[in-house]
């Protein structure tokens, strides 16, 4: 008999796998349970659109409370999982609630990255709590110190900025964005940033943060009337590990997103998979790597086994420019760029061992829609 | 406060009222109109809010911009001259009564 599908996590993946198991006609019970207060929320508007104060927090929502009950998705909030029971296929709730199931689905998703605190916490980006926060803060700032030259912390950078924020970025790694893109493309964010006035620092590991202020390496200490630091995130495992699932890094999974439990799935930013762009295990955080999960999830409890082989995209929004990357960035050996990087509309092809490995296109979405065709394995 | 009707595509209608402002999208998933999908929240980056505006409508609409009409050649679903995403249509009393009619199939 199927007890249903507990999906620890209502994040985009987690969220998805819901709204996917209704849509593929899976009819059993399904739980969506998350430790935040919030009916299911998106993220990437809380480093652009919400934090600039043009997005409300209404508009995030992915759907409103009564769609929940209307599609018979058990949303359980406020009331985060503690323990999996594999052997009688449970889970209990902080609140002492116990949900069974026939699947499990872990999206649990990942928390931010800290630095030493000096004293009261600086802000950080993940949840729309932090968001909301940090838009407070610089309500009442002239000045904002971003953590980090990620993404997070570019995006926030690039919003205060158009608000008339005096920005500064301080970042550990040697160039913008350095995993996730390629050195043409850090170069011409770095311009763009420094066109807008925004300082930048780099190759410098912050030691330590406080609500406005920052040590650096070699003493000296930074100040701003906001510090935000965004240096990455750290997947939750806790829970499968207190479960004897294997973890390294992430939840590890097969191609079916199975974990070493055939019964329990992991998608999502948590996720340790096997990824035919990668050519291995890898986990990944984005839109499309937690929505296409959460698909191909939803098909197999379905009963219609699907393995995942999405090519994977990302995107990210600084200034005028909006960067689509499609592929994996990897050291390429290769590079052209197409289109007029000076007129701000552009492409750059990487290749490795003469094979196109990723494609990033400013301001150029046609170009950056071919691309993921192209890239399809 | 504008009007406007969803068809399926096997035929049945919904008619959903919202503010001025708000996107065919939004105004689709804030009222549980089954068929939009919208993965990415209204960024344009998915093509999973496709619909078909009733060509009397069309002429209304801003026409499509560069990063819609690329995005369209992704859905899942035939595209059409008349096809358009729903999270880049924004309502305006100018709108009221607009028709669209979903696709089969958003992914």
């Amino acid at each position: 008999m199927d007890r249903g599908v507990v999906i620890v996590g209502a994040g985009q993946a987690g969220f998805q796998t819901a709204l996917s198991l209704r849509n593929e006609g899976y009819a059993g019970k399904i739980a969506l349970i998350d430790d935040e207060g919030r009916v299911p929320y998106a993220r990437p508007p809380l480093s652009k659109a919400y934090l600039k104060g043009t997005a409300t927090a209404e508009s995030l929502e992915y759907r409103p409370a009564e769609f929940f009950v209307q599609q018979s998705l058990d949303l359980v909030l406020n009331d985060p999982a503690v323990e999996i029971d594999r052997g009688r296929q449970t889970v209990a709730l902080r609140s002492g609630r116990e949900l069974e199931w026939s699947s499990l689905v872990l999206a649990t998703g990942a928390h931010v990255r800290r630095l030493p605190s000096l004293g009261k916490e600086p802000s950080y980006l993940r949840t729309f709590a932090d968001s909301e926060s940090l838009r407070s803060h610089l309500s009442g700032s002239g000045s904002l110190l971003a953590i980090g030259c990620g993404f997070i912390g570019l995006e926030a950078a690039a919003a205060a900025r158009a608000q008339g924020k005096q920005v500064r970025v301080i970042g550990a790694e040697a160039r913008l964005m350095g995993r996730a893109v390629s050195p043409f493309i850090s170069a011409w964010f770095h311009a763009l940033h420094e066109r807008h006035g925004v300082e930048i620092q780099l190759s410098t590991a912050v030691q330590g943060v406080s609500e406005t202020s920052a040590v650096l390496p070699d003493g000296t200490v930074e100040t701003a009337d906001t510090v935000v630091v965004g240096i990455g995130v750290i997947p939750n495992t806790e829970l499968a590990a207190k479960a004897n699932l294997a973890v390294s890094g992430g939840i590890v999974t097969d191609s079916y997103l199975r974990t070493t439990d055939p019964a329990i799935f992991a998608v999502g930013d948590c996720a340790m998979h096997p990824n035919v762009y990668a050519g291995g295990l890898t986990r990944i955080e984005s839109v499309q790597n937690a929505a296409d999960h959460a698909r191909a999830v939803a098909s197999t409890i379905s009963g219609r086994p699907k393995e995942y082989r999405q090519v994977p995209w990302f995107w990210t929004e600084q200034f005028e420019a909006k960067l689509q990357i499609a592929g994996l960035a990897v050291e390429a050996d290769e590079t052209e760029v197409k289109g007029d990087p000076e007129s701000g509309k552009f492409s750059v092809y990487s290749y490795k061992a003469g094979k196109l490995k990723f494609v990033e296109s400013v301001n150029q979405p046609a170009a950056h829609i071919a691309a993921r065709k192209l890239l399809e394995i | 406060m504008p009007s406007i009707t969803y068809i399926s595509n096997s035929g049945e209608s919904r008619t959903v009222t919202v503010d001025s402002g708000v996107t065919i999208m939004q105004a689709a998933v804030r009222n549980g109109v089954p068929g939009i999908v919208a993965d990415c929240g209204g960024e344009c980056q998915c093509a999973t809010c496709h619909v078909y505006v009733d060509p009397k409508f069309l002429g209304l609409l801003k026409p499509a911009a560069e990063d819609e009409d690329a995005m369209l050649a992704l859905t899942a679903s035939e595209r059409k001259d008349n096809s358009r995403l729903a999270c880049q249509l924004v309502l305006t009393d100018a709108l009221e009564g607009i028709v669209v009619t979903t696709p089969p199939i958003q992914q």
